[in-house]
This record gives structure tokens, sequence and C-alpha cells, in this order.
């Protein structure tokens, strides 16, 4: 359960102060599917900065399975990702020297869980994940949609409520990029919350609600449509 | 996060980047076997002169006239009192304390000595027969000199080696008459005792009755009075002893000098110790550039890795954490670094040792275990920097690759 209320993200760009997130106000429910869309500098991922906890907010709360997060500090919050908060970026973020297994395991080790625990639990990510094999691999032997695979078995090994995505298929082929939305969509059936950043609008519409930023505010939110309508406006991004 | 587990990841950094780790270990081994050469070539130097001063014998006392610490009385001049010669009488009184074993008295100059056409500028020093006792030297050939009084000069003299050599070729010295300064003695003996200890070359001498050397000289003093006492465990007392009895003699003035070979071997360890912690210091200096060259490789792999810092934040890690990831990898640059240091300097000490089989050398185990720990503590000390700045760094900037 996500609630935002009022709030603001201020960047100082020069002498500018450019509001990324301008008097934000956001509830999202728990196992909720949603796509969060907008051209470049609408301040979308500002947003999925902030659901993540990754950056502070200028003013305005946020409470995360009620929890107030805006007046918590580093470390707090780093304890709050560990255990709620799946990520899974564009660029995979794989540590190149760590096999696909030691990737998987890497949050586990941060939270200091004992090895056996980390092994069964790498093994059952791996496998919801549809990559029982090749565990031994480094990332530079993996295809990408293999990698993304990898980052998404590490994203949700530490059971988080929260799957946060950031342009989750924008290095990959289509043929993956697919592959990696049906594994997350198949996370969200099994209840959880999956947020999604993307401009491609083909990926967008499949949420079940469909969030729209335009200068850092919200300009549309809405349930999925069956018909094209909105693929109109997300083609001009 | 274990601490199994934050060894491991340090260690896998560490050893995923070969190159990077192999210059590091070249440049801390570098420091630590620096270190260890140095060292154990200052206490080599320290073992050979207490070797020296051990084969003396380790009774002996040493008289020399004069004081060379000053008392609280007026200057010599002013009070009236002059400084007074030792004499072998004073040497004669000394060998009746119950302290002393033998004596020998010195009296030491450079002279010409000539045979036949060939003539050579040598060291000639006057004793007695006891002189050979306790210097320990052996007898090449014939007899040391003779055993009779202090005050008796027979024309007598023994040779070194050396001047045997010079002087008389391959014909034999003994019984041949050596010219002496201005005087002849017939030589008696031809030392057996090669080498140099305490400054007398043993090759390079002309020995003669201490009286016959006083004519020689036209001195009426001695050089030094050197004495074996009786008993190893009393020197304190036997001291004492000499001193008193000098003194007595002297009118009550204590215008001599008496030192213990300890004393000496203390004065010398002294330095050596100074010289071979200074030259710790010199070589330590390069464990300290080590650990600069730690804290650069540490930076740059935190400004490469600026992504994987992102990542371990994303992932919850905390900024201890981050600190201890990247701390704990320069501590292991460092201690492998420190390791083959280690290696190196016994490699090298070793090399030395087979190279000069008359030393010894062994780097001194406080050397080594503070040469280690010095690697250690600059690479943890350095370390502390870029394991900040890593610590330091915005996640969402770092997982965008920028360190800002």
């Amino acid at each position: 359960m996500i609630k935002l209320e009022q709030l603001c993200r201020n960047f100082q760009v020069g002498d500018q102060v450019v509001r990324a997130l301008d008097k934000l106000n956001l509830e999202i429910a728990s196992g909720e599917y949603v796509s969060i869309m907008g051209p470049s500098g609408s301040g979308k991922s500002t947003l999925l900065n902030a659901l993540g906890l990754l950056d502070s907010p200028t003013s305005g709360d946020y409470w995360l399975d009620d929890i107030r997060t805006a007046t918590m500090g580093d470390d707090e919050l780093a304890v709050i990702r560990q255990h709620k908060i799946g990520f899974v970026f564009q660029a995979f973020h794989l540590v190149p020297r760590m096999s696909a297994f030691e990737n998987v395991e890497l949050p586990m080790v941060l939270a200091g869980l004992s090895p056996t625990e980390r092994q069964r639990r790498v093994k059952t990510a791996l496998e919801r994940v549809g990559l029982g094999t090749r565990v031994d691999h480094r990332p530079d032997q993996l295809s990408g949609g293999e990698r993304q695979r990898v980052a998404i078995a590490r994203a949700i090994v530490m059971e988080p409520t929260i799957l946060l995505a950031d342009e989750p298929t924008g290095n990959l082929d289509s043929k993956s990029g697919r592959e990696i939305v049906d594994i997350m969509e198949d996370l969200n059936r099994q209840g959880l919350t999956l947020i999604v950043v993307t401009h491609d609008p083909a990926i967008g519409r499949r949420a079940g609600r469909q969030i729209r930023m335009e200068d850092g505010r919200i300009a549309k939110d809405g349930k999925r449509e069956q018909n094209g309508e909105q693929a109109g406006p997300e083609s001009i991004a | 996060m274990r601490v199994l587990d934050c060894n491991r990841l340090a260690l896998g950094a560490v050893l995923r980047a070969p190159l990077r780790t192999s210059m590091m270990l070249l440049a801390t081994s570098i420091g630590v076997g620096s270190v260890l050469l140095l060292t154990s070539l200052g206490e080599s130097a320290r073992d050979y002169v207490s070797g020296e001063f051990q084969s003396l014998g380790t009774r002996l006392l040493i008289v020399f006239p004069g004081k060379t610490e000053t008392s609280g009385n007026m200057p010599g001049s002013l009070a009236g009192s002059v400084e007074r010669d030792l004499t072998l009488d004073d040497a004669r009184a000394v060998q009746r304390s119950p302290n002393v074993e033998i004596l020998a008295p010195i009296v030491v100059g450079s002279m010409p000595v000539s045979y036949g056409g060939l003539e050579r500028d040598t060291t000639v020093l006057g004793t007695t027969y006891d002189f050979m006792a306790i210097r320990g030297w052996e007898m090449g050939s014939g007899e040391f000199l003779p055993d009779v009084d202090f005050d008796r000069a027979p024309p007598v003299c023994v040779i070194g080696r050396t001047v045997k050599k010079e002087l008389f070729k391959e014909q034999s010295a003994i019984g041949n008459w050596l010219r002496v300064g201005g005087r002849r003695c017939r030589v008696v003996g031809v030392l057996g005792t090669t080498g140099t200890s305490l400054m007398i070359d043993a090759n390079e001498i002309v020995l003669v009755p201490v009286a016959y050397a006083q004519v020689l000289f036209d001195v009426s003093g001695l050089f030094r009075i050197i004495i074996q006492a009786k008993d190893r465990g009393d020197m304190a007392a036997a001291k004492r002893d000499v001193t008193e009895i000098i003194k007595r003699r002297h009118y009550g003035e204590e215008d001599v000098t008496v030192i213990t070979q300890d004393a000496v071997l203390a004065t010398f360890d002294g330095i050596f110790d100074a010289l071979t912690r200074a030259l710790a210091g010199i070589a330590s200096i390069s464990l300290i550039v080590a650990g600069v060259l730690i804290m650069n490789v540490m930076l740059v792999a935190v400004s490469q890795r600026t992504r994987e810092v992102g990542l371990l934040k994303a992932l919850g890690a905390t900024r201890r954490q981050i600190i201890a990831l990247f701390l704990t990898e320069a501590v292991f640059l460092a201690l492998f670094g420190g390791l083959a240091g280690l290696g190196v300097g016994y490699l090298a000490t070793f090399a030395l040792d087979a190279a000069f089989p008359d030393f010894s050398f062994t780097p001194p185990l406080w050397a080594v275990a503070a040469a280690f720990l010095v690697a250690i503590a600059s690479g943890m000390f350095f370390g502390i920097l870029p394991a900040r700045k890593a610590a330091n760094l915005d996640p969402i900037a770092a997982l965008a690759g920028r360190q800002s």
C-alpha cells in the first residue's frame, strides 16, 4: 500500500528550480499493476525513484505500508528498500564479476541471511523467472533477456511487496521484452505490486492502471481500456 | 551482512582484478621487503661488531688515563692538581688486587721497522706476556714475549704475518735481528692470528716488551691497561677495586677511566640500534607510499564501480556496509602485498646471506612484525577516504554512472 500526499521534489538547475514532482497525490493498493508513462522530463523517473526510496522528497509525505518514510535517514530507508522493494533496471545492473547465482544472492548477503537459506531462495527465485540452469554463468556469458531474468530474480529474492521496473525492456529485443513483461505480470498475479515506468505504449497499455505524467503532475490516471484510444498521446513521447 | 560474506565479496573484487591487484602487490611488497632488507643489514652490522667484542672475552676491563666524565671538581690547573700518567707501577699494584686475574699494560705507536734493505712503517705495541692470553691470540711459530717483570726490557719482538712476509720474504724470521726505530731486537715469534679486531691488525704489528716500547717512544706513561677480571659475575666490584687502587696511588685523584667491555658493547649496541631503527624508518616511507597507492587504486575502483555502489544502495546496503566492503578490499590488497613483501624480504636476505657468508643477515622479528602491521594499517588508513567516498555516493546518480 503506497500513499503519496502533496509530494514535491525540486531540483536546482543553475538559477532555476525545477519542480520534478509537483504536489503529487497518489494511492496504489497492494497487488496493483500500474504503468507510468509520459514524455521525457515529465517526472516519471523521479516518481519511481521516490517510490523506491532512492530519493528523498523536498516536501510532502510518503506512506509505505503505513510507515511514514519522509522523515527517515538514509540507513533506515536502506533497510526498508531491502525488505519491501525490488528494482528492475533498464541496464540490468548486474555485477559483472559475479555469477548469476552470486548476483541473485547479493541482497540476501547484505541482509545477513544464512548461506543455506540463501541457497534455497536463489534456487526458487531463478526457477520463478525460468532460469533454472546457467546459474554459474557470469553476466557477459548471458543474453540480454537472461540478464534481465537474473535481475528480476534478484529483485524478488528478498520477497518484497513492490516491484519497481524502470524501462525494463528498453535494452531488449521485442521477443525478450515480451518474455520479461510476462514474467513480471506473472509475479503480479501472485500478489506483488508492480509499477512499470516505460516509453513503450504497447507495454504501458497492459497495466491494469495507467498513469500519465506531465510537468511533474499526474495528467491522467485511468483503468485499462480495450481499444487503442490512449495510444495516441504516448506515441508523441 | 556477515563478516565472512564481507570478506568473500571483498576478496572476490580483489581476485577478479588481477592486474590491479598485482600492481598493488608489487608496491606494497617493495615497501615491506625493503624494511626487512635494511633492518637485517643494520642488525648484521651490530652482530658483527658485538661479535668482535665477544671475541675479546667478557671479563675485560680497560683502564686509560684521564677522566672522560667531568666531575664537579674545579679544573685541574686552578686546584693545583695535575693529571698523572698511568704507570707500570700502577699496573703492578692493580695486578695484586684479588679481583684481577691477569693484566697487560700497553704502549702503542707507529714506527719504521726494517730488516736488510727493506723497511716499512708499522704499529709497534709494547705489552707483556699475559697480553696473548687476554686477547686469545695464537702463535704461528716461535714464542710470545717472555714472562718477565714489567720493568725488564729484553730486546725481543714478535711480529705479525704481513710484517714477516714483507721484510723476511721466504726466509725464517725467528732469531734474526729486526731494526725497530733506532734500536734492534731479536724476533722470537711470528703470530698465527690474523685479521683485525678492535682496530688492531694482527697482521701488521710488531710486539715488544712494554718497558722496551717506553724507551722506543720515550714515554713514561702507558696508553692502556687491559685487565681480565677473575669473576665474570662481579665486574662492577673489579671496576671499583681497580679505580680505588689507582686513585690511592694518585694521591686521591680519580684521574683514570675504567670501562668494562659491557659498557663499550652497550654503547655500540645503542649506536647500531639507532642505525637499524633509522633504516627501518627510511624503509617505512615506502610503506606509506604504498598506502597512498592503495588509496589511489581504491579511488579508481570506486569510480569504476560507481554503478555497483548505486546498485548496492538500491539493494539496501547501509553506509556502514559499503564502507566495510571497500575498506576490507583495501586491507586485503595491503595484506597480500605484506605477505608478498615478507617473501621478497626473506628471499633478498637469503641471497645476501649466500653472497656474504661471513655476515649473517636476518631481519629482526620486531621489524618483520612492524613492517607487516604498518602495511596493513596503511591499507586501512588510506582505504578510509575511498570507502567513505563510495558510501557517500547518491544512489540515483551512482546508478546512472555519475559520481555526484
